[in-house]
């Protein structure tokens, strides 16, 4: 890739916490290779304090994401489709790289994540018509329910699909206003933190996302009995795994979504679940005036 | 100049690292110095420079002392039982109050062995219903007067301020000093305001209150006068100097803290009388609190690590040291909805 006589210019994949890419606290690496065994850079191996220091900047992004209105939410979602565009090239090298597929397929996996993060940008004001509803009631009361977000949601991204599927589990996330703490791809990390330099970019608040690499097993047991997350999302963890941290997640009775059994396709249509999975009801009870 | 000459000179400019300059020996008595403003300012201005750079190299360096496992967890007791728990809001009221007296005696409810705090410390008029909720709890009352937090009032003001509180019942006085008076050098105005305000805080029966000088460090602008404010308030009779009211930025900093014990155990080592050190505002978390105490005990030693002479002057923070000994005793990291908000 590098001329001859020019020294190379190679990234450093660090994380992405707060809207800024900090090391690992630990000063830990560790390296990532590509589907054909080839070294392709250093990743850093995030430690439990990464972890604390992530949720501690999703509690402080909460607030301002979940009070902004659903068309602003909608709007700087789209807006991070925008720059994911922008980046299509660089993205799709990353995933021939990381998984061996052919250019053409590379390409269509980058539109599929674009395409997803535009579909699920046009949710932000319409999960409201869906789980919102109008409760009939035998009183003089308009009871009306709304959907709410849950709160800080620690998401383990799936070990295939490293942008399409990442996107496909951060995106219905944050769009109904959670903020989320995401440990990325063990095997391939380096889209995700591609994917943060996006984000970074994009008008999002830092501290909405949070993108942690490194070892899903030491990760995940950290988040899931941390008593300020409000929900975990365990789609990339193995089976044995899952059992543990859905144990440790009962403390606080935190949402759990489980890993899907058997493969997932991420291009298929994702339908709501991953929406409604994080999300609470508050109803109102409103005196019918006279 | 011989390489031998050179080599003295510059080895004879090395202070010793970090320390920010010893006070070597007094030339006139103590009880001379606060004779008039211009013995005072002659006794003030001869104590040695501080060496700012020193200071903060020093206080950085203790800062990354790495206190683990059954250290922090004694840390952490300790800082909690040195905590003065604090309001001193406009909009405090008697529930507000009661809630915190309450927290101070059992801090975590969930937990009978996390120790209670040093002293709550509130308005002089939320002395009397402080003193009653906490009742024989062995917490103290602490209560700012003097015109708090400016201390811009008449000395009769201040002083009445004082007898009222301490006729409420409150253990210890947290006065203000007048920095107006003290930047524009005029020290015997401070100590004469210090001494009256002591005396006031004297009750029948010789169960006097403490006093406890606010230096309010970050009006003060250098450590010099730090250093300068502390000497004049200890001279002045008091029991505990203060950095700060919590209502100036900066508050409380490390290198200051250094600056005041260095100046505590110097006042020791002179008269053979201990003084308290508290640095109060900005500190929230336990890391904060930890580095404090390290800094009290590589500065003093430590006979000044129990809540008699060292405290921290928190709100917030109370509840972060709650979290991370919650995190010790379970395993797991503590979050804050499980805890009361101040």
């Amino acid at each position: 890739m590098t001329e001859p006589g020019r020294l190379a210019v190679r990234k450093t994949y660090k994380l992405y916490i707060g809207g800024a890419f900090p090391r690992s606290e630990s000063g830990r690496s560790y390296a990532v290779t590509s589907s054909k065994g080839q070294f392709l850079a250093n990743a850093s191996r995030a430690s439990r304090k990464d972890a604390r220091d992530a949720v501690t900047a999703a509690r402080k992004a909460f607030p301002g994401w979940s009070g902004a209105t659903a068309y602003n939410r909608g709007q700087i979602l789209y807006r991070v489709a925008e720059m994911l565009e922008g980046r299509r090239a660089q993205f799709a090298a990353e995933l021939i790289d990381a998984d061996g597929v052919s250019a053409r397929k590379a390409g269509e996996l980058v539109d599929a994540a674009v395409d997803r993060l535009v579909w699920y940008a046009g949710w932000s004001d319409k999960i409201g018509a869906l789980r919102g509803a109008a409760n009939p009631v035998a009183g003089p009361y308009f009871n009306l329910s709304t959907p709410e977000p849950t709160g800080v949601v620690a998401v383990v991204a799936p070990p295939m699909g490293p942008l399409l599927g990442l996107i496909s589990v951060i995106a219905p996330v944050i769009v109904s206003g959670n903020t989320c703490v995401v440990v990325a791809s063990e095997r391939a990390p380096l889209p995700a933190i591609t994917l943060g330099e996006v984000l970074a970019t994009s008008d999002l608040p830092g501290g909405v996302v949070n993108l942690l690499t490194g070892r899903v097993a030491e990760l995940a047991p950290w988040l899931a009995s941390h008593m300020d997350v409000n929900a975990i999302d365990l789609t990339g963890c193995p089976e044995e795994l899952a059992v543990a941290c859905e144990r440790d997640a009962a403390e606080n009775l935190k949402r759990v979504l489980r890993p899907a059994t058997g493969k997932v396709d991420w291009l298929a249509d994702p339908g709501v679940e991953r929406m409604t999975a994080f999300l609470e009801t508050k109803t109102v009870w409103h005196p019918i005036g006279v | 100049m011989s390489p031998d000459v050179l080599l003295r000179l510059w080895f004879g400019t090395i202070r010793p690292v970090g320390d920010a300059g010893v006070v070597s020996t007094l030339t006139t008595p103590l009880a001379e110095v606060a004779a008039t403003n211009a013995t005072l300012r002659a006794f003030l201005h001869g104590l040695p420079g501080v060496d700012r750079v020193g200071a903060d190299q020093r206080t950085a360096m203790l800062g990354t002392r790495s206190i683990k496992t059954t250290a922090k967890a004694q840390a952490i007791d300790l800082a909690i039982s040195m905590v003065d728990l604090t309001t001193l809001e406009g909009a405090d009221t008697l529930g507000k109050v009661r809630a915190m007296c309450a927290k101070a005696v059992r801090p975590d409810p969930a937990d009978p062995s996390v120790p209670k705090v040093a002293a709550v410390c509130v308005y002089p008029d939320l002395v009397a219903p402080a003193v009653e909720a906490l009742g024989r709890s062995g917490v103290r009352v602490a209560s700012v007067a003097t015109g708090f937090p400016s201390g811009r009032t008449s000395l009769e003001v201040k002083v009445r301020d004082t007898e009222l509180a301490v006729a409420a019942g409150a253990h210890e006085i947290d006065m203000v000093i007048d920095r107006g008076a003290f930047l524009s050098g005029d020290y015997r105005k401070v100590f004469d305001e210090i001494a009256a305000v002591r005396s006031a805080c004297a009750r029948d029966g010789g169960d006097d209150a403490h006093l406890k000088v606010i230096l309010e460090t970050g009006e003060l602008a250098t450590y010099d006068n730090v250093r300068r404010a502390s000497w004049l308030a200890m001279l002045a009779g008091a029991d505990f100097i203060k950095t700060s009211t919590g209502k100036v930025a900066p508050a409380a900093t490390l290198p200051v803290t250094l600056v005041m014990l260095e100046a505590v155990r110097d006042f020791r080592s002179q008269t053979g009388r201990m003084i308290g050190v508290k640095p109060a505002g900005g500190i929230r978390t336990t890391k904060d609190a930890i580095k404090y105490l390290v800094l009290v005990n590589e500065t003093t030693g430590p006979d000044w690590l129990t809540p008699e002479w060292f405290r921290l002057g928190a709100s917030s923070l109370l509840n972060d040291l709650l979290m991370q000994r919650q995190k010790l005793t379970t395993g797991r990291y503590a979050g804050p909805d499980y805890f009361t908000l101040d």
